[in-house]
């Protein structure tokens, strides 16, 4: 930023024509795959004139049905993006031998292992459970939306924001080579001058905001909207577990994004926060972002655990044992994640006293997840289990998060750590209880509410396909990491001298063909069920549910539930039905709804505006496009269309429609 | 000072490692198979901890497996089992916590004890498990430099200098001082003992012994950039004698390691070859900790105490070029450097044999970067 500045740089900042990568083969092919597949969808929406079909019913709705659905598209979409990244490494690192370079250059590698890194966590995991929890824990409290339903589709569209900078940096300028977590002084704008870093702290930025306010909005929901009788004892474990990850979304977000402010000042008006000279302190950066990143990997896992407890409950046909224990261990584990943070860096030469201090309580987290491990062990016992999907893949993931955590826990003993930090087997253990955990879990959940969502279940054989290549893949994947790392095998690695290493990692990238295998399986499992919905067809309740959630139509109708169920039990579905509930068949009223909005749409894509704008230097408008969103913000607070009543006539409609299927069924 | 008998489980230890280490010895896992003391250590820590975690990892995924084939719907024989309202017991409850409880206990001792035991930064007290050391002994300190993307090793007892490679005699302890020259890296030898982080401006510290005279490699274990993944160094323990001999192999050498020397040398380079220095300047590596390697730069140690002592007033606000430390685009290897890139190791023996041409399919980005500002 020397000298005079040319009109060009004036409108464009930095961007210019070489900013967009000619020069990389493989970019640019997929640069044109992208394109083509792109202008293909926009032809065939157009086409069948779905544009305004998709903006009234979907982008702009304020259902959190249908905003959790759009989530699980998103971390879907995301999915496929992150696991070729993972592929394009395996490959790497397969062919780096014997002299060879691969055929990646460092530039695109560090790319690509920062890219997976920050897309599967922040925008593949984290849609996936807040997609999950927006829409199931509405239905399981008995509620008909959650607290702020607009402000739900705004932290959709910010997370949605978030997710299109990252792919922009695809093709446009390029991605950070930092690592995921982007340490300084690396990430510092001395050592990493061009656009990387900032597309990473923009896109953080401004999905981070979307993240934090879906943790308030159901934080609100969960406390304030249970349906009466439901007190918190009596919530169905998913709530509970969703509950305590969005508090801990709540507490640990906003550090993060005060992490990330520190650095960006740094990077853009030359503070010294996390420099080397002017007594900067890099140190203190990767204590900030493990206070946070400590707690990030509970708030991925906690909602799982509930999925876990939910499927496992039913598929016995029993009652969760120990409801009680269950509960308490996770608010243990919320409460302890918060001291654990400093094990990602024992090797940062702290001291012992301190190491062992947090190297304790790390193992002492152990404790209370073991007992949820026995809980639902003792819920298998004495009962009646049906291996329908989700219950296979819960069974698999109490086999493959075991393995999991005791390598997590020997990672907890310093000294030991001192020989496998940073090194592959942290990489399989990390791998082995986020895929064995979250990923596991979360096709648990897909399988098990899926007929919640859209009325039919999933097809049975190619699920089945799709969970063993999962498993096979998974281990064959990773038990050669496990193995590199106790062959001291750094991570990050791009070329590789010593031959002797060659045969694990060709193991590794055909376990990671399974697991692709695995999830083309998933995606024809889709296809086949959508196709074939009709034979698939389920009533309200094809699992013999035991939650709220069960209680009302598949899928449910707009209001949810036509009268708010009352409850008298933590398996309160269950309970109705054994109980002899009658559903009641007259009396509707007119149900109070929100409105559907555009205004999230509008906020977000200026906010994404704005970070791209910064990213590249174009001040006029990244100030342009703030002042859009502050403008338009205070104009939505004009809006007084905000809600309508659902008439009478249509409530009656849709419940006898109901009726009708109810009694054919019968 | 003598060696306190040991108790039953290290023996216990000691005598089936082996055993467990068996099917490993086969395929070098050096993590497993180290040869130094600390590192053998560290590999016992974690064969105990496996091992008592085992204890109920175990028997968990064993009734996993027996619960879900026994409980099965179709499994009729479980039938008159089916218990739909069981959900409690206090005694299966309170063993469910106090099981994993009595063994993170155990493990937790463990980590206190083991982790005060072997702290990086405490100096050793035994060579190896049946000898101790003579507290007369100094322990032989090597000053370690991770530069972009190298290592460079200085020995101020010996007063001699390498670049990517490290020797030491076996059977003496060492005191490693590490430091970083622009970013985060990770010291580790494998063989020989635990990593630990080499950050600019700060010093951190490592004690180790070689047991064995052995042949092996040390690499940068943080990624720290481009060139992160050619940042390895060999690793040769020799006994008394052939450390003796390499010293002098050092010392013949003949080039002076000076700030000049050290300039050229920390401008970042892939693959550098092996380098040796015959003498190195004393004070080179306090200035390396203290950001000021370069003439006419503030040392960080002189501007602490300047601090301590007040400050040196509103006037000095404004002299902070003294100050600089980072500048743009020093991560970046440009085109020119890498061409001479083998020139940043003056004097290597063998240079030509151990030096292959660099790839630098890398650099179109690096360029880019460099257009941008």
């Amino acid at each position: 930023m020397t000298g005079t500045l040319t009109t060009a740089q004036m409108i464009f900042g930095r961007l210019t024509w070489d900013s967009f990568p000619w020069h990389e083969p493989i970019v640019v092919a997929t640069f044109c795959a992208v394109m083509l597949g792109g202008a293909a969808l926009v032809a065939g929406l157009t086409y069948f004139k779905l544009w305004g079909y998709l903006w009234k019913e979907w982008f702009t709705s304020v259902d959190h049905k249908k905003i959790g659905i759009m989530y699980m598209v998103l971390g879907l979409v995301m999915f496929l993006r992150g696991f070729a990244d993972a592929v394009m490494m395996r490959l790497q690192q397969a062919l780096a031998f014997n002299g060879s370079e691969g055929y990646l250059n460092a530039h695109h590698y560090d790319q690509v292992f920062t890219a997976h890194g920050v897309i599967m966590i922040f925008f593949v995991a984290m849609p996936f459970i807040t997609g999950l929890m927006n829409y199931i824990v509405p239905l399981q409290i008995g509620a008909r939306d959650v607290s702020f339903p607009f402000l739900n589709n705004f932290s959709f569209w910010m997370t949605t924001g978030g997710a299109v900078l990252v792919m922009a940096s695809l093709f446009l300028g390029e991605f950070a080579q930092t690592g995921w977590l982007a340490y300084p002084p690396l990430s510092g704008i001395d050592y990493s001058p061009a656009t990387g870093v900032d597309y990473y702290i923009w896109a953080l930025q401004v999905a981070g905001v979307g993240t934090t306010l879906s943790g308030i909005n159901l934080i609100a929901t969960i406390v304030k909207m249970r349906a009466p009788g439901m007190s918190l004892m009596k919530m169905p474990v998913f709530t509970w577990t969703s509950l305590c990850a969005n508090i801990l979304i709540v507490a640990s977000f906003p550090i993060l994004t005060a992490t990330l402010v520190l650095l960006s000042l740094d990077r853009y008006i030359g503070t010294n926060f996390f420099t080397n000279d002017f007594g900067g302190n890099p140190m203190m950066y990767v204590n900030l972002i493990w206070i946070w990143g400590h707690p990030e990997v509970y708030i991925l896992i906690l909602p799982l655990f509930g999925v876990f407890s939910e499927v496992t409950s039913t598929f016995s046909g029993k009652r969760l044992f120990g409801y009680t224990s269950m509960v308490y261990a996770t608010c243990c584990i919320m409460v302890l994640s918060y001291l654990v943070w400093l094990h990602h860096f024992f090797t940062m030469g702290s001291g012992a006293s301190v190491n062992s201090f947090f190297g304790i309580t790390t193992m002492i987290i152990s404790i209370p997840t073991g007992a949820k491990l026995f809980n639902w062990l003792f819920t298998m016992y004495r009962g009646k289990i049906r291996f329908e999907l989700p219950m296979m893949w819960t069974v698999a993931f109490m086999l493959t998060f075991t393995i999991g955590g005791m390598t997590g826990v020997m990672l907890a003993v310093p000294p030991a750590d001192f020989v496998l930090h940073n090194s592959l087997f942290l990489i399989a253990h990390f791998h082995n209880v986020i895929i064995g955990g979250v990923l596991f879990g979360l096709f648990a959940a897909i399988n098990y509410w899926w007929p919640k969502a859209f009325g039919f279940k999933l097809n049975v054989f190619w699920g089945k396909v799709s969970f063993w290549c999962w498993q096979v893949g998974f281990w064959l994947a990773f038990t050669p990491l496990y193995i590199l790392g106790f062959m001291g095998v750094t991570r990050r690695m791009r070329v590789f001298d010593d031959p002797s290493l060659h045969i694990w990692f060709i193991i590794a990238a055909v376990g990671a063909a399974i697991v692709a295998a695995g999830i083309g399986a998933m995606l024809v499992q889709f296809a086949v069920s959508i196709w074939k919905r009709d034979e698939l067809k389920v009533e309200g309740d094809p699992w013999d549910g035991r939650t709220l959630e069960w209680a009302t139509s598949s899928p449910p109708p707009e209001y949810n539930f036509a009268f708010t169920p009352v409850v008298y039990d933590a398996d309160s579905w269950a309970d109705m039905k054994k109980n002899g509930y009658q559903r009641p068949l007259t009396g509707y009223q007119p149900i109070h709804m929100p409105s559907s909005t555009g205004t999230g749409v509008i906020l977000a894509g200026l906010a994404t505006v704005c970070g791209f704008a910064l990213i590249w230097y174009m001040w006029w408008l990244a100030a342009l496009s703030f002042v859009g969103m502050i403008g338009f913000a205070i104009f939505h607070t004009f809006n007084y269309k905000r809600d309508f009543y659902i008439p009478q006539d249509v409530v009656t409609r849709t419940e006898e429609e109901r009726t009708r299927i109810l009694a054919a069924g019968v | 000072m003598s060696q306190p008998p040991s108790p039953l489980w290290t023996r216990l230890l000691r005598w089936s490692a082996p055993i467990l280490a068996a099917p490993l010895a086969g395929c070098n896992w050096v993590v497993m198979n180290p040869s130094g003391d600390i590192a053998v250590q560290q590999r016992d820590l974690i064969l105990i901890s496996v091992a008592l975690m085992l204890l109920i990892v175990v028997p968990v995924m064993a009734l996993v497996v027996y619960f879900a084939w026994r409980y099965r719907a179709t499994n009729e024989a479980a039938e008159k089992e089916y218990d739909p309202d069981w959900d409690h017991s206090t005694k299966l409850e309170l063993l469910i916590w106090s099981a994993p409880l009595l063994i993170i206990i155990c493990l937790g001792a463990l980590t206190w004890v083991s982790t005060h035991k072997l702290d990086p930064y405490r100096p050793l007290d035994r060579i190896n498990a049946t000898t101790a050391i003579d507290p007369k002994v100094k322990p032989l300190t090597v000053q370690v430099v991770a530069l972009d993307w190298k290592w460079l090793f200085i020995y101020p007892d010996l007063g001699i200098a390498t670049v990517n490679e490290l020797a030491l005699p076996t059977n003496v302890p060492v005191r490693f001082d590490i430091t970083a020259s622009t970013v985060m890296n990770s010291f580790y030898v494998p063989e020989l003992a635990g990593q630990i982080y080499a950050m600019p401006g700060m010093q951190t510290q490592l004690h180790a012994v070689a047991n064995k005279p052995v042949t092996g490699i040390g690499f940068s274990a943080n990624y720290s950039g481009a060139g992160f993944t050619h940042m390895r160094f060999g690793y040769h323990a020799f006994d008394q004698a052939g450390f003796d001999a390499w010293v002098a192999k050092v010392k013949g050498s003949g080039a002076a390691l000076d700030r000049t020397v050290y300039q050229t040398l920390a401008k970042p380079s892939e693959k550098a070859p092996v380098a040796y220095f015959a003498t190195s300047e004393p004070k080179l590596f306090d200035a390396i900790v203290n950001l000021c390697p370069k003439p006419g730069q503030r040392c960080m140690s002189e501007l602490m105490h300047i601090n301590q002592m007040g400050g040196a007033g509103k006037e000095s606000a404004k002299e902070t070029e003294g100050l600089q430390y980072d500048f743009p685009n020093s991560h970046v290897i440009d085109q020119e450097d890498r061409n001479k890139g083998q020139e940043t190791a003056p004097d290597a023996p063998g240079a030509g044999a151990a030096a292959p041409a660099a790839d630098h399919s890398s650099h179109s980005g690096a360029d880019a970067h460099a257009q941008h500002r």
